[in-house]
């Protein structure tokens, strides 16, 4: 009994904590400590297939969050890091389309959302991870909102890693993770596709001399 | 039969990989076009072979069944006809100083492994491995799209980056709660993904998680098919990429993206019944003709105009699909394969226009009949394809596209589909005769046509016409895998 009760506080606190760093990172405008934010998000979401793999006993799930652990805490950050620009106008967040009081507010509504939208998964199978699914798409829901509200490239990078990671985070929850081979399929994927977001940061920055997506308005009809 | 279904992935693999070993070069553009002729082959050997069931292979992660072939003959066909085009269109870019020779190497790994990664998505047995392949188009493509390095090119590849993944994301998690749903339909964890599988235990998939699932899926593989919402990419990476490029991502990608949402729906179908994602269909359908129908009235470029007409057609497509019935997706799928071809014709000709003026302005081009025989019939017959006008295919795919609509009870679906249609035509006409007809501008520059080109172009013209004719066995191909995918009546 102790076991489980132990097992559903630590999954309860890595959604939590999850949960947590999405805020933060709504609230925050500095964009090294948004990409430091992102890699605890990293551990946080490492920490689910960890806890669930070792209540269950599954080497597996054990091995793919060692995985998780490297490629989203350590590598994808690292790589986004990278793409931070060196001077002072490029290592700070625009001017935000919504005010900071506004934008957790719209956090705290999502959340609110997520719980609703998630209930004929709970209602399919009431186990304590699953329970734990609406902080999962809370952060996915938060992700997208922070895509569409921010200016600054990396910004755009850090929504679309949060978004998958608030997804990795669901199949953790409610299936103890996609089969392996898909897995690594979609880790593969995304590992390119921020290396590609981080190529063309680094492209803009020489082309158009900042990062600021409102540069982006050429192509119109 | 493993090799058959291995070939269209491995052989433009191998393509890739020894463009990446010699560089852009004859040879490996050559062995390119071969890769993509090897597809068309293996296509045709599993044709004869799949019938009306399906093949397995490598277990059961690969399977070949008549939605496969279909889908497979349109990247042969088209890839085979964009990467021939490629030789001509690169040594062009080049000269023009447009791109390098780093460029054109990348060009050369970077468009095998795109082709390659599409054929993984329609041979693929499991939803979880299509996922993966259809986001690896994306990233494959990322850098096609912004080939010349322009500011303009640059933009639109993040546009396209952008947008595309968080689309296709959702489609990640559509899957993942199909996933859950089939665990819990008594599936087990390492074939719960498969599309046998998930088909055998339609019956047992929870409504409610399936129905999230479904609308997840929808909007996802809805953004890489040119739908709404995710719709805002496509013109602008249909216009900056190298014109063989857009040929690939407009004529196949496309209708790659769509027959995943194909796949998904006959599941879905099978599941919680025919009406929940016809409506979705029907909304979105609508909406990105109505979109698609709007832009193209007041289009002043031609190449985003021909990325406009491109989702006119998938807006087209997806109303058919609502319908569902064996007539409206046979249809469907002729209606992809005509769209592939007619669009590979005019996109090379944009191309080569693109080139001669140093602009897509519709404006800037006049008298092209005139001006370049081929470029001007190869214009022409694709526009004639696009405008739905006999004899040419889309006559015919239009037509029935129609009669399913009217016989499942969609009139008033029929009504405004076709009134936006009719807009879309008006608009491509005026557009289509502005360019091609009337005396060309004195100052107007001559047209060159690479041998490559010109041969891609005259075998485009040549099966334009005889799909048109007659699609001969293609029909009982598109009917079986109507049938397959669940189709009724």
């Amino acid at each position: 009994m102790t076991q489980v009760t132990t097992y559903t506080g630590v999954l309860d606190l890595a959604a939590g904590a999850f949960l947590l760093t999405a805020v933060l990172i709504v609230w925050r405008r500095e964009l090294r400590a948004i990409v430091r934010l992102l890699a605890w998000q990293g551990v946080a979401l490492a920490a689910i297939p960890l806890s669930v793999g070792l209540n269950q006993g599954d080497a597996a799930l054990i091995a793919v969050a060692v995985v998780v652990l490297l490629l989203r805490a350590v590598v994808l950050p690292l790589l986004l890091a990278r793409a931070v620009g060196t001077e002072d106008h490029e290592r700070r967040e625009s001017t935000p389309l919504v005010n900071t009081t506004t934008s957790l507010l719209i956090t705290a509504a999502l959340t609110v959302l997520a719980y609703a939208v998630t209930r004929p998964i709970i209602a399919l199978d009431p186990s304590p991870a699953t329970r734990a699914v609406p902080a999962a798409f809370a952060v996915i829901l938060i992700a997208v909102f922070v895509m569409v509200s921010r200016r600054r490239a990396l910004s755009q990078a850090v929504g679309f890693m949060m978004l998958d990671n608030g997804i990795a985070a669901t199949a953790f929850l409610i299936t103890a993770g996609v089969p392996l081979i898909v897995e690594l399929g979609a880790s593969l994927d995304v590992l390119f596709a921020v290396l590609v977001l981080g190529l063309l940061t680094g492209h803009m920055r020489r082309t158009f001399g900042g990062t600021d997506l409102d540069q982006l308005r050429e192509l119109r009809d | 039969m493993n090799t058959l279904l291995l070939l269209p992935i491995l052989a433009p693999l191998a393509a890739a990989a020894l463009a990446a070993a010699l560089g852009w070069r004859r040879l490996s553009a050559f062995v390119t076009v071969l890769a993509s002729l090897s597809v068309l082959v293996s296509a045709a050997a599993l044709g004869s072979r799949v019938g009306t069931g399906a093949r397995f292979a490598v277990g059961h992660l690969l399977r070949a069944d008549a939605l496969t072939v279909t889908m497979l003959i349109i990247i042969g066909t088209v890839g085979t006809l964009a990467t021939w085009a490629s030789v001509g269109y690169i040594n062009t870019e080049v000269a023009h100083r447009n791109t390098d020779q780093k460029g054109a190497n990348l060009y050369g790994v970077l468009v095998p492994i795109f082709l390659s990664a599409m054929s993984l998505a329609v041979l693929t047995n499991n939803i979880g491995m299509m996922w993966v392949a259809i986001e690896a188009t994306t990233v494959a493509t990322a850098f096609l799209v912004g080939h010349r390095r322009t500011r303009a090119a640059l933009e639109a590849t993040w546009k396209y980056v952008v947008i595309c993944s968080v689309g296709i994301a959702l489609a990640f998690l559509g899957t993942v709660l199909l996933y859950f749903a089939s665990l819990h339909a008594g599936a087990s964890s390492g074939d719960a993904l498969n599309i046998d599988v998930l088909l055998a235990h339609a019956g047992e998939l929870d409504p409610a998680v399936t129905h999230l699932a479904a609308g997840l899926l929808l909007l996802g593989y809805g953004a890489k098919a040119g739908l709404v919402p995710f719709h805002t990419w496509l013109a602008d990476a249909h216009s900056q990429s190298p014109a063989p490029v857009s040929a690939l991502m407009s004529g196949v990608l496309l209708s790659v993206a769509f027959s995943a949402l194909l796949r998904v729906k006959s599941v879905v179908d099978l599941a919680v019944g025919t009406g929940f994602l016809r409506a979705g269909l029907l909304i979105i359908g609508l909406l990105t003709l109505l979109i698609a129908a709007s832009m193209l009235v007041v289009q002043t470029d031609f190449k985003r105009m021909l990325a406009y007409s491109s989702m006119e057609n998938m807006g087209l497509v997806a109303v058919a699909a609502a319908a569902g019935t064996k007539l409206a997706i046979a249809a469907l799928l002729l209606h992809v394969l005509a769209h592939g071809i007619s669009k590979t014709l005019v996109f090379l000709t944009a191309g080569q226009l693109q080139a001669a003026h140093g602009s897509t302005a519709i404006a800037d081009v006049t008298g092209v009949l005139a001006r370049s025989r081929l470029i001007g019939i190869a214009f022409a017959v694709g526009l004639a394809v696009l405008l739905g006008l006999p004899p040419f295919a889309m006559f015919a795919s239009e037509l029935s596209i129609s009669r399913a609509l009217a016989n499942a009870h969609l009139g008033w679906a029929l009504g405004v589909a076709l009134l936006l249609v009719v807009v879309a035509f008006a608009a491509l006409v005026r557009n289509g005769s502005r360019m091609l007809l009337g005396p060309p501008a004195p100052s107007s520059p001559a047209i060159a046509v690479p041998r490559s080109v010109a041969g891609a172009l005259v075998t485009g013209v040549i099966l334009s016409v005889t799909l048109g004719l007659s699609a001969g066995p293609l029909t009982q191909l598109f009917r079986t895998a109507a049938t397959m995918l669940g189709a009724t009546q």
